[in-house]
């Protein structure tokens, strides 16, 4: 498959951010600056959670102070205040990722936003059996013989739901295999999505590697087959600009917590037609129309996906998150981050008895760069005791198998650190983290 | 607090040298990972692994006459858990079974304390290098890895015993 690679002065339009904005942003996260372990910290594990700005912060203390109330119900005036800031609230979640506010779900996290995906297609499948729910719903249905395509990279979270689809349904699971250096087989890939392909689920970037993913050459391969494509965005929406209709996914989900916004919240984006066609995931209160005490109609979406008492003030807090970035601009924050990932890959890779994941220095992977994360072995020293050596100079790092077992047993590994950065991370953070990486090995008495 | 009191030049040592490392044939009749066939009189095996980090090890445990005969084990990890085996290794084989009970309770109470509880270091002997190690919660899973694999391997060869 032809691959046109896009020259990188037209990836970013619009100028990174310098280390003078940097230093502005970082004045509204406190949670920075702080010292940990007698150094100022230096945190690089963004990728696994951000950093919260005061106005995110504040937003949802002032919702508590202010507008505190139950949404969807009540007459009173702050029940229409909080239902109001609700609606606000998906409306600008929406439009940071390009889509309508009806067809925006809200969910915990993106695991959960997977899971409602995964499941309600298992139930459309129970339904289509027992002759419930329209056309557009048995065409959900899954049944032997259909398949679902993951990759060798992804996430547990969106490995796991489809992995229980399949066993629910009856359809096998098949995945894009990874080649030595963990890059996805593209040439692979036409012979794995075919006719009996129901649904097509991929991460956009990979937490490991840093990569991102050919996205418009899976779409036309899951479009030929007539599956349903599901992106997992939950590395993309913090990191760079995104336009899921102009992806044209059916499905797509990512997490509020790693993009400035509290734990507790995460998005679904569901193609409107196919949100209306399939069942519920959990089912009570506030997703039904008539209740009797046989059954249930239930609401068109997104209230027929939200049961129970929301995220009320975590939803408020996620649009003052998306107002932030949006207001830093994507484009410039994209930038900036692919800077820090190109100086942590040649830090890294430079580094004797370190083994780089994924791209190397300079390198486009499918025509795009590394952003700003990267992951790595050291020889001789197991990751948990790289991350407690980086600790003790101040540095947070992850580590582990980063939620992705298949990846690293494909590369040959139990484990691996990873940096990852965001817009606050400064130039001289990474530097920082090299440095002590370079101790690591004397430390351990491995150099 | 000072990472040399986490890692300990003993502990790094061990790690290292991997005391009791290896079940081969010569240590007993039980294939590693043979955790479905037929228990052998007074031999215990047992495999434990921290889904957090992926470390695993697999402790075996030979029993006879009220003693350890043999403790070797096989795993991978950082330095931590495979050092703690090293130690294991060398302070269980020929000990009673009572002294090896108390042996692991006492680490387990120094490890779980949070700093408070002082090494003994007549019950612990080189165990008490992980003193440091309780005031790291992360990491007291990891230095328990594979006391707790001999823990039950020991249980199921005193049952067949």
């Amino acid at each position: 498959m032809a691959l046109v690679k896009t020259p990188s002065t037209l990836q970013h339009a619009q100028p990174a951010l310098d280390d003078a904005e940097v230093e502005r942003i970082r004045n509204d996260f406190p949670a920075l600056a702080q010292e940990v372990n007698g150094h100022p910290l230096v945190y690089l594990d963004s990728g696994a959670t951000s950093q919260k700005p005061r106005s995110v912060l504040e937003s949802e203390q002032e919702f508590y102070e202010q507008r505190n109330a139950a949404v969807h119900r009540g007459a009173h005036e702050l029940a229409v205040r909080a239902t109001e800031a609700f609606e606000d609230a998906r409306a600008a979640v929406a439009a940071f990722v390009g889509v309508d506010p009806d067809e925006l779900v809200w969910t915990s996290n993106a695991t959960e936003a997977v899971n409602l995906v995964a499941q309600s297609l298992a139930t459309a499948t129970v339904w289509a059996e027992r002759g419930r729910g329209g056309a557009e719903t048995r065409r959900l249905a899954l049944g032997p013989g259909d398949e679902i395509v993951v990759t060798e990279l992804e996430h547990h979270a969106n490995l796991i739901p489809w992995q229980e689809l399949a066993f629910r349904t009856g359809a096998t699971l098949r995945w894009i295999p990874v080649d030595d250096a963990g890059r996805l087989r593209l040439e692979d890939a036409a012979s794995v999505i075919g006719p009996r392909t129901r649904v097509v689920a991929f991460a956009h970037t990979s937490n490991v590697l840093g990569t991102v993913a050919p996205v418009g050459e899976l779409v036309a391969l899951a479009r030929r087959a007539g599956a349903l494509v599901v992106l997992d965005a939950c590395q993309s929406a913090p990191h760079l600009a995104l336009d899921l209709r102009a992806l044209d996914v059916d499905f797509a989900v990512f997490s509020g917590h790693k993009m400035l916004a509290p734990t507790g919240i995460g998005a679904l984006y569901g193609r409107r037609e196919l949100l209306d066609a399939l069942p519920p995931f959990l089912v009570g209160g506030s997703m039904i129309t008539t209740v009797t005490m046989e059954r249930a109609e239930y609401l068109p979406a997104p209230q027929r996906f939200e049961a129970g008492t929301q995220r009320i003030s975590q939803a408020i807090a996620f649009a003052a998150a998306v107002d932030y970035l949006a207001h830093t601009g994507m484009d410039r924050i994209h930038a900036r981050e692919a800077q820090l990932g190109e100086r942590l890959a040649e830090g890294i890779a430079g580094m004797d008895g370190v083994r780089l994941l994924g791209p190397g220095p300079g390198e486009e992977w499918h025509g795009k760069g590394r952003i700003g994360l990267a992951a790595f072995d050291v020889d001789g020293v197991h990751a948990h005791d790289v991350g407690q050596y980086l600790d003790s100079r101040g540095v947070a790092v992850r580590v582990g198998h980063h939620c992705a077992q298949p990846l690293h047993r494909r590369l040959g590994l139990t484990a691996s650190t990873r940096a990852s950065a965001y817009l606050y991370t400064t130039t001289e953070e990474v530097d920082v983290f090299l440095d002590a990486l370079a101790d690591v090995r004397a430390y351990f008495g491995v150099a | 607090m000072s990472l040399d009191s986490l890692y300990q030049q003993l502990i790094l040592e061990h790690a290292k040298a991997r005391h009791g490392s290896g079940l081969d044939a010569s240590t007993g009749s039980v294939a590693p990972g043979s955790a479905g066939e037929l228990p052998v009189p007074g031999v215990g095996q047992s495999h434990q692994l921290n889904p957090v980090c992926g470390d695993e090890v697999t402790v075996r445990v030979e029993v006879s006459d009220g003693a350890i005969r043999s403790l070797r084990w096989e795993g991978q990890g950082c330095s931590i858990s495979m050092a703690s085996a090293s130690v294991l290794h060398g302070l269980a084989e020929g000990a009673g079974l009572g002294e090896f009970d108390e042996l692991v309770a006492a680490f387990r109470d120094m490890l779980r304390s949070r700093g408070a509880v002082q090494a003994d270091p007549e019950v612990l002997g080189d165990a008490a290098a992980f003193e440091g190690v309780s005031r790291y919660a992360a990491r007291v899973k990891c230095a328990m890895l594979a006391w707790v694999a001999a823990e039950d391997a020991a249980r199921q060869a005193r049952a067949e015993d």
